[in-house]
């Protein structure tokens, strides 16, 4: 089988360790992290894990369903890049009195579809979003007026087909009743189980 | 259902007065049915021990000499009882030392609660005198680990220590609590059990085309073949396997933990699979038409060479751990779900068969290997006594109703080869870490789960050396177990690797052993040597009718080897005779 970028997306509680508990899966197996990303989603309490690995399908299934065993984890997916849209963000400090007088700086901003976020009289910062080619593409444009720091953040991505994880937390909660109304059905048989 | 505790969790009442989170912690303990803790006390643990004092009524806590011994002797206890194991351990040293117990249960999936002191949470990263950073250090090897630094957490984490330490696939839990959580008093609101956790779910939901497949491809089968493993006992699932395998008429083997879920003397029962299983078992494992896996996870000393393993066949496995299925080889139709549901529900299916010429199949390769193997093993016409011989004579003589208790290696693969097995939870071995000291300890721990059965330890004299101090905890508790040390003078099992695999370059496996029964008379424990055939049974019968522990020492041959076997690397097709 072939090994391409795969993009798990693990939906999990937000708790201390957990990030360790995911991380140790894959490097037991001794498979390299390419980007990593975590974020809360649009579900109070519950985070967002964006995770890129270069592997098989078959290692990907694999380790998506060791994640999802995880205590706190209540959700994982994983995709090609074909099956989600992804970004990934990147800074350039260049020195502003190089690109002023050197560059064609307009252009070279459109062209990159970058955006100045600061600029100083030391130094300018453009900002540019998109996969890693148009990212990697900047910084060659950039190189010969003196780029002085680049950065660049983990991918972040949205399942195209799915339907979101709204709707597949509810069917979780509905098939398996949360604690309020286990508690609630408890309570009512405090008496028949009191022991103290 | 999975493995339950005997006694149902409690709520407890709301304290009046502010309570310690010591005390708080022994009350939950309390709540969840526990009744026996095994443990050594140390600086960050002094407060929960402190509040042990005045809960000495409830809480028996068997004190023993080394935390190793103690998580050990945990997984022992719940083994034999089904319920939920409990160690106490203090920070640094003490943690440190469960790490190898913990690796243990979580493959083996025995659960456990492990409850360590660590340092003021202020200290916490100082490398404060005995911290370890024990959350990170246990992580790969528990189902779920907490550290508590506030008391107020206590109840419920401790709540949700003990639920995911006993559903689903059950395995350990360790709960770090910091000395000041444990001395800070606190309004106790009540403990109440956790039933759900918003992100854990232990079952599968069971889906019935998947069944209705696994019985449509069942009922087609002309030479179908079941492999059993301990997912049967951990779901409690015995009776309905029974019934499935007797309705189904198919010849079913089973895995070192799964072995106990069937008598062995079942008809239908044909023996012990993988590296050194059964000839016929391993050898039509390549034959069979459909493979049905029940509770086990095809370890690679059950498949063998995995590129070679059964491709004939079309596999129905059957796990609560969705993870397990098609995780090492291909799976037809996976069956999610807990067995103790997804049998039935097969079973309603299935034809009723009787399978008489396949069957035959594995009568010839048992002959076979009784003419090769067995027959010399258990009745040897040479002078030493066998391994073999040993176990045959115990069978005999406990009827098949004892607890034996093992730790890994030859000693391990004979008992679990001969013994003869009644009932469930009377095998408790070290079966995926393969654990050498395990067997002492774990037989103190299966007696307080079980203490009206009979419990033998059987162990190497290379394992026995691993935590001999749990004499010491033997001579305290007075806990009466059998402890018969099979003695071939070598690390036996890798003396035989060194021997098959390596040109006989026995290198460093020649261990000298100290006089065990002198050993023994030094911690108060009665014993004997014996390395005559005409002696062996009496002594047998003196360990099983003496009034509490019991050490024999039995000299066997010293390079005897154990087959069959599937050399590494090898197909169970390949498995050697001699």
């Amino acid at each position: 089988m072939e090994r391409q970028e795969y993009n798990i997306t693990a939906y999990t509680e937000n708790q201390i360790g957990l990030l360790n508990r995911i991380a140790i899966i894959f490097s037991r197996r001794k498979i390299n992290i390419e980007s990593l990303n975590t974020s809360p989603s649009e579900i109070d309490g519950i985070h967002r894990f964006n995770i890129v690995i270069v592997e098989t399908e078959e290692v990907v299934r694999k380790i998506a369903g060791q994640i999802e065993k995880q205590v706190e984890v209540l959700k994982v997916y994983y995709n090609t890049n074909e099956d989600v849209i992804w970004q990934e963000m990147a800074l350039y400090k260049v020195p502003t009195d190089v690109i002023a007088e050197k560059a064609l700086v307009e252009r070279l901003l459109r062209e990159n579809g970058a955006r100045a976020v600061v600029i100083r009289k030391d130094y300018t910062v453009f900002e540019t979003t998109g996969h890693r080619e148009e990212t990697d593409n900047l910084i060659k444009v950039l190189q010969p007026y003196g780029l002085i720091e680049f950065v660049r953040s983990a991918r972040i991505a949205i399942i195209k087909d799915s339907e979101g994880f709204n709707k597949k937390l509810r069917e979780f909660e509905q098939r398996e009743p949360g604690s309020e109304v286990v508690e609630n059905e408890y309570l009512n048989s405090r008496e028949k189980v009191f022991t103290m | 259902m999975q493995t339950q505790p005997a006694t149902a969790p409690a709520t407890i009442a709301p304290e009046t007065t502010p309570t310690s989170g010591a005390v708080a912690t022994l009350q939950a303990l309390i709540a969840e049915g526990v009744d026996t803790i095994f443990g050594y006390p140390g600086g960050a643990i002094i407060p929960i021990y402190d509040a042990l004092y005045d809960f000495k009524e409830q809480l028996h806590h068997v004190l023993v000499r080394h935390e190793q011994g103690g998580i050990h002797a945990a997984q022992g206890y719940a083994r034999s009882s089904g319920r939920v194991g409990v160690v106490f351990a203090t920070s640094g040293p003490g943690a440190t030392n469960l790490v190898t117990g913990l690796a243990d249960a979580q493959i083996d999936s025995t659960p456990l609660v492990c409850i360590t002191g660590q340092v003021f949470a202020s200290l916490l990263g100082t490398d404060a005198f005995q911290e370890t950073d024990i959350i990170n250090i246990t992580t790969p090897v528990t189902k779920w680990n907490y550290q508590i630094t506030d008391a107020t957490e206590i109840p419920e984490v401790l709540a949700k220590a003990f639920y995911i330490a006993r559903s689903g696939r059950p395995g350990p839990v360790l709960i770090d609590i910091t000395k000041n959580a444990q001395i800070q008093r606190f309004d106790f609101t009540g403990y109440t059990p956790c039933q759900h956790i918003r992100s854990y779910r232990p079952k599968p939901i069971v889906r019935n085309e998947y069944v209705e497949q696994a019985a449509a491809l069942i009922n087609q089968a002309k030479k179908p073949f079941i492999i059993w493993g301990q997912g049967v006992m951990l779901g409690g699932a015995e009776q309905e396997f029974k019934t499935f395998v007797e309705k189904s008429g198919i010849p079913a083997a089973w895995t070192i933990l799964g072995v106990d879920a069937l008598p062995t003397d079942h008809p239908l029962n044909v023996g012990m699979l993988g590296m050194h299983g059964n000839y016929g078992p391993n050898v039509l494992t390549n034959e069979c038409d459909v493979l049905i896996a029940i509770g086990m996870r095809f370890d690679d000393r059950v498949t063998g060479r995995l590129d070679k393993y059964a491709k004939q066949a079309q596999i129905i496995h059957l796990d609560i751990d969705p993870t397990e299925i098609g995780k090492n080889v291909p799976t037809a139709v996976p069956v999610w779900g807990d067995c103790k549901e997804t049998l039935p529900l097969l079973t309603a299916l299935i034809e009723e068969k009787q399978h008489t010429a396949w069957r035959q199949h594995f009568d010839e390769f048992r002959d076979q290997e009784v003419a090769a193997v067995i027959q010399n093993e258990l009745f040897p016409t040479s002078e030493e006594l066998t391994m073999g011989e040993v176990i045959q004579q115990l069978n005999e003589l406990t009827n098949g109703d004892a607890i034996i208790v093992t730790d890994v290696g030859q000693h391990q693969m004979v008992a679990c080869r001969y013994t003869k097995f009644n009932q469930s939870r009377s095998n408790i071995t070290s079966g995926g870490l393969g654990t050498m000291g395990f067997s002492l300890p774990a037989a103190i721990g299966a007696k307080f789960g079980a203490p009206d059965r009979t419990v033998v330890a059987v162990i190497g004299d290379g394992g026995v050396q691993m935590t001999i101090q749990e004499l010491g905890t033997i001579m305290q508790t007075g806990v009466n177990v059998k402890i018969l040390i099979l003695n071939n003078q070598f690390l036996g099992m890798v003396r035989q690797w060194q021997e098959l695999f390596n040109d006989r370059r026995y290198s460093f496996v020649d261990i000298a052993s100290p006089d065990y029964v002198q050993v023994a008379k030094g911690y108060y424990i009665e014993g004997q040597r014996v390395s005559e055939r005409a002696n062996l049974r009496n002594a047998l019968r003196t360990m099983l009718e003496h009034d509490g522990s019991y050490l024999l020492e039995v000299m066997v041959t010293k390079e005897n080897n154990i087959f069959p076997m599937v050399p590494q690397g090898c197909s169970v097709a390949e498995i050697r005779l001699k």
